[in-house]
């Protein structure tokens, strides 16, 4: 394409937006629907996410070991424990801790009551390690795992606990995928639609272009571009909608309900949009570009 | 410059062909009449030799190039040496006549400069240079039917198609765009006017061909 060309396709792509007002109206609303549904799904999803994560890093495993082995031989043990893929962080509480621990919790302001256990710790064989998991849903390898070694004398988990949040996490992702492959589905279609209409307004144009002897690519490129520019501006407005929406809504929870903020915690939106954003833009121009594209194909046959 | 050897089109099998069996020659510098009823297959001619459609049998040459050779992606550049005029002009509702022109250039990538300068000579030709800056609704329909032959002319094609150009107009109008071809092919252009004018064509002495149900029954000059 010669470089006249180039720039004359850019040029009527944006005039013809102009020119088929209603139509470009008709079809950046509808763009923009898509992209704002697509955006706030997206939000909640990742809030979601953020949410389970955080609940499944508090899941822990305790390991507890065989009476006649060493403090030293229980603190070697760490080294196997930490290399585990699964393993997030590995916390060793001594007997002396555990009973601190429990004293402080059960003997809470009669502390007097414990001092006859003083030299006679009764949890002397409580020493052990909390191990913490990067990913839930390998709870039961790393049970299976500890379980087999002759140190270990026990094993305490939260299986309930442990299935729902990764259960909860796989049919989030499922439900995203679902969901966004349907909104996207729906947004070429819709944006097909349009510029559908829009051609057969232009399809006598389209056919005096060929006769003149226009190559498909000049026919095209226009439309192309229409389509682009459509998605971006589709794209850009919900999307600052909803930057604005998200850090008002945030905030306004933060203040009005104390009691949920404080169990739930809300991305910040630089990290909501880092993904968002580019997300956005390239479904809407993604969906501009291919919308447009098939339905000029379907007309380009004079 | 354009040569039709037994050619025929069909457009479903076992139906009467809109061509049958058509062999017709026509040398550079000469201006043709195509004449016949609706439907006896002239329409169909100007299609094949826009290659917009393909003949069922037969072999089309025009300016040297047999039709059937040509791929797809080179019909375009093919179509650049023919110039188009149709009965409903086929102009852009929503550009000006300058606009119109030049947008027939702007289509196979003539810099901006050389726009400006062959647009203006093309109007005065077709006598609408004051009238640039016209929508086309502004027009009557002999001045819009200039226009689109501006549009035709403006890439300098060797030949000039035109189907039915004075179907829409009045008798004085219709003169004038019958002298305004003849004067384009006065300066060198091949021209094939479609028409059934008898009383145009009667009066313009030129050599006419007629299609009765897509035989060519007729060629005098």
């Amino acid at each position: 394409m010669k470089i006249n060309s180039f720039f004359y396709s850019i040029q009527q792509g944006v005039k013809n937006i102009w020119r088929n007002k209603l139509f470009s109206l008709a079809s950046i609303a509808t763009m923009a629907a898509c992209i704002f549904l697509f955006g706030l799904f997206y939000m909640i999803v990742t809030n979601f996410q953020d949410m389970v994560q955080n609940a499944e890093e508090g899941v822990a495993i305790t390991v507890f070991f065989q009476p006649e082995i060493g403090e030293s031989e229980i603190i070697a043990f760490e080294d196997e424990i930490t290399r585990r893929p699964e393993v997030a962080e590995c916390v060793y509480v001594s007997a002396d801790q555990a009973w601190e621990e429990f004293k402080s919790e059960y003997f809470e302001g009669h502390e007097e009551l414990a001092e006859g256990f003083e030299a006679d710790n009764p949890l002397a064989n409580s020493a052990h390690y909390e191990v913490y998991l990067s990913d839930v849903s390998m709870q039961n390898a790393l049970v299976t795992f500890l379980e087999s070694q002759e140190i270990v004398r026990e094993v305490h988990q939260s299986e309930a606990a442990a299935k729902t949040l990764s259960d909860l996490n796989t049919l989030i992702k499922y439900i995203s995928i679902g969901i966004i492959a349907i909104l996207f589905a729906v947004a070429v279609f819709l944006i097909s639609n349009t510029v559908n209409v829009g051609i057969s307004v232009r399809k006598e144009e389209i056919a005096v272009m060929k006769l003149i002897g226009a190559t498909d690519f000049f026919v095209r490129a226009p439309f192309i571009v229409e389509g682009i520019l459509i998605g971006l501006i589709g794209s850009a407005i919900p999307l600052v909608i909803l930057f604005y929406l998200y850090r008002r809504i945030v905030a306004y929870i933060g203040e009005r309900f104390h009691f949920i903020s404080s169990m739930l915690q809300f991305l910040p939106v630089q990290e909501v949009f880092r993904i968002l954003l580019p997300a956005g833009l390239i479904m809407g121009v993604g969906v501009g570009l291919i919308g447009s594209a098939i339905t000029v194909r379907r007309h380009l046959k004079v | 410059m354009i040569k039709l050897e037994h050619v025929s089109k069909s457009y479903k099998s076992g139906v009467i062909p809109a061509l049958n069996d058509v062999s017709i020659t026509i040398k550079e510098g000469e201006f043709v009449f195509l004449v016949g009823d609706s439907g006896s297959g002239k329409s169909t001619l100007i299609k094949l030799l826009l290659k917009e459609l393909e003949p069922s049998s037969g072999t089309i040459t025009v300016n040297g190039q047999q039709l059937h050779k040509i791929r797809r992606r080179k019909i375009p550049k093919y179509r650049r040496n023919i110039g188009v005029v149709f009965q409903d002009f086929r102009l852009l509702k929503d550009r000006n006549v300058y606009e119109n022109v030049a947008f027939a250039q702007r289509v196979v990538g003539t810099p901006g400069r050389r726009i400006k300068r062959a647009v203006p000579k093309m109007l005065s030709l077709v006598g609408l240079a004051a009238k640039y800056k016209s929508k086309p609704k502004q027009l009557s329909g002999g001045e819009q039917q200039r226009v689109a032959i501006a549009r035709a002319l403006v890439n300098q094609p060797k030949i000039l198609l035109a189907d039915e150009p004075t179907g829409n107009l009045d008798n004085k109008n219709a003169w004038e765009i019958m002298r305004l071809l003849s004067e384009i092919n006065k300066r060198g252009t091949t021209v094939l006017v479609v028409t059934h004018n008898m009383e145009i064509v009667k009066a313009m002495d030129k050599r006419v061909i007629t299609i009765r149900k897509g035989i060519v029954t007729e060629d005098e000059d």
